[in-house]
């Protein structure tokens, strides 16, 4: 088997068989991004002489038996929102361009210790603000399956890196949609867990109430055995959860037979493209082949979920980035007069339009006169959103939808048009808000040949779930394949 | 006639607490240290860090409110202030605004008029900023983040004071309650306690309140007794003058005796608070706020009562003796072993409030032990050591914690009880002053005094006074 073609857990077993080594799989990767990255640029920074010496110590201990888990010896990319030791970590911002972290984020401490290797940092939208990678000061990111396409987003440099083979597998992490629906624009999986599962120390927040670190990877195996290895509960996260159920490769089974399904009407009328709509319905009808008990019903709320998340992410993100100021470490503008005028033009020049923009939007939903008006209420119809989906549940084991309205647009044509882009986040964001773990994975192209993501979603922690079905869906994609 | 003008008065005090480590992470809170030395990612605001509460911050929170007949809001949350300032790292300071931990309270006060209760508004935790330093040399400014993430609770009464003396007294209560906590040795001076002033006019039995100010930067209790002196006639003359007073910040200047507008409500920031997504909410369970009840210590007033019943010593004395929680333990611990009230009290009362005065120490810096002390006490009841003696061997006591029984005997500095020996010596003084011997001999009784004193001299004070008073009178 050609190496790059292994899977993550695929690559480590024929590393601990000795097939192959840590060592030459990483070499593989370098040569694969040395060949791909002039054109993807899924990547913001690399190092190769750490990702070399990583990849040979892992190997020694490998051979010593010190490293057995199902990711030891598996190259691994990082978005670079999630902080690594020694290594910048700019969140593709200007304002971080130096920035190189004292620690490392849980994740990715948790990944090293079970033997993944660092490759490097993935370019994203700018402190994970935006849906299509173009808002990162580090160029865009293109899409692997049609470079005149977007990635998707926030986690596009991640989805992109997977879908290239840059790397094995990727983490991301997911706002209102930042991994799975890029994921779904390059035809990998990618998964958002149940808020609290994965430790956000380490992570440069966004929306904190709404943030969650995830993988994204070549196919739902994998996924499970990422997330298995990520999560964790951390005492420095005072919202994470003791959670006794992480084993989830447990849960890579083939049956949904008596597994109900409910698909959300109101996610199919307005606004889906009808290739992405037939595709995602068509996943539907094989889960039902496959004895699921697949039915039709009103989720509620649907439009109120895209105004309460951009009031919740700005309101948080305005005062999350408000550290970036010039001060302790960052960007400082060349010149200025006093201490106001040095925060204005630091932050005028660091950040980046969107950034600004939704700044600006948080700033204002949180002034004295519109707290009430709009944080506020935001946070009331948030408390609705998630009754929705409790009552969704008791009738449903999981809710089936697409990811986005439509496949992976085309590079330059998102940013005109921002209230256009945000609306793409509809089948996404509600997850979010709701706390809900949530996956996608590829259920075919559309006649451009680009992707099409199918969405499940679960009751927290019910990720077990989700993997169960996602892993017999994709049983049936491979055998018609083969 | 003049109008007349009443002052009503209330108090913003913030108190840092005295826990080991800071209230979102694990630094320490010791001050002084090199700059920048008691800090981690999280109280520099770091990229991705984030905050745990410091539990203990709790605890003492929920005490201060108890001892202050609040209500503890057993479901509380952090909220963010956003301001941009460079001593404070995230540039928004973890407060409480929405749910505080502490509300509507009361405590009482005693002047010279008699009781009155002052109200307590809320009680809520917050964390301190860094400190700035201006380097004239370079001419740029330098923050130390020791300071930053230090715990702190603002207590906030209601106006519900109307002149100087009800502040002090106010301050001073709550001063006692917190120390007796063991909450915060609450230091004007040092900032581990920090008084504002918000303070306004109106026409004597007015029912609407005037227009007020905050002033800052009070650091001794002249110096608020000053500024509300000074800006009640500053509000008095606006008004006279037929002008309005501004609602605005204003800054003491301790130098000048006089204050300066720091800023007015106008330009006065929209600090944007919302709650802190990183920290879930505090959930004080009935079990843990009944545990924080059990374990309130014996405040100044119930330990003056006992006093009087236990102890048959001054009221007085009492008073001085319980003003500090470390004395009036080192009252008790002495009296639990020597069972003599008194001369306890006389040996802090006097020695040791002496000393403490003269080198400008604090009672909690008191070393030496109440079994030395209860030991001193002793060796004087059985004129072991005559008081003289005595003083010097507490002297020593009070810098090194010595043994007194170890000390007098190494020295050599017990009285002499052989009356043989100090027939020899008075007699030897006798033979040297024939002037005294002959005074005393025609009448003059005072005579014998300095004939006593040359005895001691010769002894090197290691006499028992009574004991050559006799033997004196017996040769003369």
């Amino acid at each position: 088997m050609e190496i790059l073609a292994y899977s993550a857990v695929e690559l480590s077993a024929a590393i601990k068989e000795g097939k192959v080594t840590a060592v030459e799989a990483m070499e593989a990767v370098l040569a694969q991004i040395d060949e791909r990255e002039n054109t993807v640029n899924a990547y913001v920074t690399i190092d190769r002489e750490q990702a070399r010496k990583a990849a040979a110590i892992t190997q020694e201990k490998i051979e010593k038996g010190e490293l057995t888990g199902l990711l030891a010896g598996v190259p691994v990319a990082i978005k670079d929102n999630l902080c690594t030791e020694k290594m910048r970590t700019t969140c593709s911002s200007r304002i971080l361009e130096n920035f190189v972290p004292t620690f490392s984020a849980e994740a990715v401490i948790n990944l090293q210790k079970a033997g993944a290797v660092m490759i490097g940092k993935t370019n994203m939208d700018e402190f994970a603000m935006g849906s299509t990678t173009e808002t990162s000061a580090y160029g865009v990111t293109r899409n692997p399956w049609n470079i005149n396409h977007v990635p998707g987003g926030s986690s596009g440099g991640s989805a992109a890196a997977v879908a290239a083979k840059e790397c094995y597998f990727a983490l991301g992490s997911d706002t209102g949609g930042s991994i799975r629906q890029p994921a779904s624009f390059c035809g990998v999986v990618g998964m958002k867990p149940t808020y609290g599962t994965v430790s956000r120390y380490g992570l440069i927040a966004y929306g904190s109430s709404l943030d969650q670190i995830g993988p994204l990877t070549k196919n739902v195996t994998d996924c499970a055995a990422v997330l298995e290895v990520i999560a964790s509960h951390d005492p420095k996260d005072t919202t994470s959860i003791k959670r006794k159920d992480t084993n989830f490769t447990a849960a890579l089974v083939d049956d949904v037979r008596g597994m109900r399904i409910g698909i959300p009407r109101d996610y199919f009328e307005e606004g889906i493209d009808v290739e992405v709509k037939d595709a995602v319905l068509a996943a539907a009808k094989v889960l039902a082949a496959e004895g699921a008990i697949v039915e039709e019903f009103d989720l509620s709320l649907v439009p109120y979920a895209i105004p309460t998340y951009y009031t919740i992410a700005a309101a948080e993100a305005s005062s999350n980035l408000e550290r970036f100021d010039g001060i302790k470490y960052g960007y400082r503008a060349a010149s200025f007069e006093g201490l106001h005028d040095m925060y204005k033009k630091t932050r005028s020049e660091g950040f980046g339009a969107e950034v600004k923009r939704r700044i600006m939007l948080g700033s204002f939903v949180l002034s004295s006169g519109y707290y009430d008006a709009y944080y506020l209420k935001a946070l009331k119809v948030k408390a609705m959103i998630k009754k929705a989906f409790d009552e969704a549940f008791v009738k449903y084991d999981l809710i089936l939808s697409p990811v986005a309205p439509t496949t992976a647009p085309k590079l330059g044509e998102s940013l005109l048009d921002p209230l256009k882009m945000y609306l793409g986040d509809i089948y996404t964001i509600s997850v979010n808000l709701a706390g809900l773990p949530g996956i996608s994975l590829p259920c075919g192209t559309d006649s451009k040949g680009l992707p099409i993501g199918l969405q499940l979603i679960a009751d927290s922690f019910q990720e077990k779930k989700l993997i169960q079905a996602a892993y017999t869906y994709e049983q049936v994609c491979n055998k018609e394949m083969r | 006639m003049a109008k007349q003008y009443e002052t009503v008065i209330g108090l913003e005090v913030h108190v840092e607490l005295a826990t080991k480590t800071k209230i979102f992470c694990g630094c320490s809170t010791a001050f002084g240290g090199a700059p920048n030395t008691h800090t981690c990612p999280v109280c520099t605001g770091m990229p991705g860090s984030l905050p745990v509460l410091n539990k203990q911050v709790v605890n003492y929170a929920m005490a201060v409110g108890l001892a202050t007949n609040c209500t503890i809001t057993q479901y509380c949350k952090f909220d963010r202030k956003n301001y941009f300032y460079p001593d404070n790292p995230q540039n928004y300071q973890i407060s409480q605004l929405y749910l505080p931990i502490c509300r509507n309270g009361r405590v009482e006060i005693e002047t010279s008029e008699g009781k009155k209760m002052v109200g307590i508004h809320e009680i809520h935790m917050e964390e301190d900023a860094g400190k700035l330093i201006h380097d004239e040399w370079e001419d740029c400014s330098l923050v130390d983040y020791n300071r930053s993430g230090v715990p702190l609770i603002e207590i906030v009464s209601k106006p519900d004071m109307k002149n100087a003396q009800e502040v002090i007294a106010y301050l001073e209560k709550l001063r006692m309650i917190v120390q007796y906590l063991g909450a915060s040795d609450c230091k004007l001076n040092e900032g581990s306690m920090r008084v504002d002033v918000n303070l306004s006019v109106r026409e004597a039995g007015a029912e609407t309140f005037g227009t007020r100010t905050e002033m800052k930067n009070l650091n001794s209790f002249r110096a608020i007794t000053h500024a509300i002196a000074s800006e009640r006639e500053r509000q008095i003359e606006l008004l006279e003058a037929g002008q309005l007073v501004i609602q605005e910040t204003r800054r003491w200047d301790d130098v000048k005796e006089y204050s300066y507008a720091m800023r007015s409500k106008e330009d006065a920031q929209d600090y944007r608070y919302f709650p802190d997504p990183d920290l879930v909410p505090v959930y004080i369970s009935d079990a843990w706020l009944q545990q924080v009840r059990d374990n309130q210590p014996e405040f100044r007033e119930e330990k003056m009562a006992r006093y009087k019943k236990e102890f048959d010593i001054p009221e007085y004395d009492i008073g001085i003796i319980t003003d500090s929680k470390h004395l009036a333990d080192l009252f008790e611990e002495t009296v639990a072993i020597c069972s003599q009230p008194k001369k306890v009290s006389n040996w802090l009362m006097g020695e040791t409030l002496r000393l403490l005065k003269e080198k400008n120490m604090d009672p909690k810096d008191i070393i030496f032990s109440p079994k030395n002390l209860a030991k001193l006490i002793e060796l004087v009841d059985s004129k072991a050591i005559n008081s003289t003696v005595a003083k010097e061997v507490f002297e020593v006591m009070f810098d090194k914690n010595i043994n007194p029984e170890k000390y007098v005997v190494e020295k050599g500095l017990k009285t002499v009880n052989d009356e043989g020996v100090l027939r020899k010596t008075v007699e030897e003084v006798l033979a040297l002053n024939p002037q005294s011997v002959e005074d005393y001999r025609n009448g003059k009784e005072k005579a014998i005094g300095f004939l006593v004193g040359q005895t001691m001299k010769a002894m090197k004070g290691k006499a028992d006074p009574a004991m050559v008073n006799k033997v004196l009178k017996e040769l003369l």
